[in-house]
């Protein structure tokens, strides 16, 4: 997530103190990305530095509010613009836990997938709940639906992701079998003749 | 007890054929629905969910273990206690609404009580406030041919409902329909498990599942998982662990 360019968003609707970026920010996204005060400072300060921002005159109570310069803008819309790359998010641990497990000799694989599919589920379940007690977004809540929607939409891809890894790794080892230790698949091979791989699996 | 489960079955085995090609379709599964809970039931094919809802519905009998429907053993009753029972207390929904085309809204809904003696004029009473509960009482008069899926499944529901009935049984109930009005069918049921219905729910959509208070895993004619309780990861490194 882009702190600079989520402020900057804000910014570009009026100008604000950090303590109304901060609960903007967090009225937008829900409690997705908690954001706290000092990282609204920080990152106002690198923005001003670079010109994106500019500090307004302090009030009697010696607060300043910030609005977005030019330069800001420019930026904002280039971000605006530009589509979000696989470069650009985390890696999925779980593809990559799943993608090990299905390596490991002894790991029953089917298991880590039921397990991860009934967490997900209670994720969804959530999700869920908070959109049913929602029934009809207002306005100002719009953006904060986008983000839920977004959420359970994520939620669901995964549990379909889990059935098609349960089907692929039913077909290519079968439950019942028992486990043999060794490698059957060519493969995978390389991975796990590296006896370090398969100790940290262990 | 068992009184204030509106479902109960309780380590039910239900199997096909005999001998060498005897087919377990559910193996010592125990579900437990109470009244005002919307539980939803999710496998891969083959995994029982159609058996189960047939048991629960009493349309198929157990080989072994109890099916009680509001504290009442199926396996108890004679066949004409049964239909009685189903007809008094269970409503189903179904993917495809299974509406009769040539009756409206109103005597679709109104058809159940007819067929348990309540006459014509009450049952469209009735009929009509089931229907003014799903939002239709404008089309109580219209064909299900002149309605959209999405309103045929409500008049399904306001079917299921209508009467004294305790437990509704859907089938894939947002199998037919797009995401938005599987979501409305979602609201409507748990509406009705609001006002103290039990339903039991079996889908392969999670993201309409994850409407339900609990999900139950079904795998191989047992129930695997269940969201509503917590299960820790112990039994993960069984084997590696030795």
């Amino acid at each position: 997530m882009s702190i600079p360019h989520g402020l900057l968003a804000l910014l570009d609707q009026r100008p604000m103190y950090g303590y109304q970026l901060r609960a903007e920010f967090e009225r937008a996204t829900g409690a997705t990305w908690p954001l706290n005060i000092g990282q609204v400072y920080t990152t106002l300060t690198r923005l001003e530095r670079d010109g994106q921002v500019a500090g307004q005159a302090t009030d009697q109570e010696g607060r300043q509010r910030y609005e977005i310069t030019d330069a800001g803008r420019e930026t904002l819309r280039a971000w605006f613009t530009k589509p979000v790359t696989l470069g650009d998010r985390p890696r999925d641990e779980l593809a990559i836990k799943l993608a090990l497990a299905a390596l490991s000799p002894g790991l029953d694989v089917q298991s880590v997938v039921q397990h991860q599919r009934v967490a997900t589920m209670q994720r969804l379940q959530e999700l869920t709940r908070l959109k049913r007690d929602a029934p009809t977004p207002s306005a100002e809540d719009l953006a904060w639906t986008l983000v839920l929607d977004n959420l359970r939409y994520m939620a669901e891809a995964e549990l379909r992701w889990l059935d098609h890894c349960e089907g692929t790794l039913a077909r290519a080892r079968p439950a019942t079998a028992p486990p043999t230790g060794h490698l059957d698949s060519d493969a995978t091979s390389d991975l796990t003749a590296d006896p370090t791989t398969q100790e940290t699996l262990r | 007890m068992t009184t204030t489960r509106a479902l109960s079955l309780l380590g039910v085995d239900r199997i096909h054929g005999a001998g060498n090609s005897a087919v377990h379709a559910l193996r010592g599964l125990t579900i437990e629905v109470s009244a005002g809970e919307l539980v939803a039931v999710m496998g891969p094919s083959g995994s029982g969910k159609s058996t189960l809802l047939n048991l629960a519905g009493g349309l198929d009998r157990a080989t072994a273990g109890q099916v009680l429907v509001d504290g009442v053993e199926l396996g108890e009753l004679d066949p004409k206690a049964l239909a009685r029972l189903r007809r008094h207390k269970v409503g189903y929904v179904f993917q495809d609404f299974n509406l009769i085309p040539s009756l409206t809204a109103a005597e679709n809904v109104a058809l159940p009580l007819e067929l348990d003696g309540v006459r014509s004029r009450p049952a469209r009473q009735r009929a009509l406030l089931a229907l003014d509960e799903v939002g239709l009482a404008d089309l109580a008069d219209r064909l299900p041919q002149d309605m959209s899926g999405g309103q045929q499944q409500r008049v399904a529901i306001a079917r299921a409902v209508v009467g004294e009935r305790s437990l509704i049984l859907a089938d894939e109930p947002t199998g037919a329909l797009d995401s938005e009005t599987g979501e409305q069918v979602m609201r409507l049921l748990r509406a009705r498990c609001a006002q103290g219905v039990a339903a039991l729910l079996v889908t392969h959509d999670a993201g309409h599942a994850a409407w339900a208070d609990r999900v139950v895993f079904l795998r191989d004619g047992a129930a695997v998982d269940d969201t509503g309780s917590t299960s820790g990861p112990e039994s993960l490194l069984h084997e590696a662990a030795r």
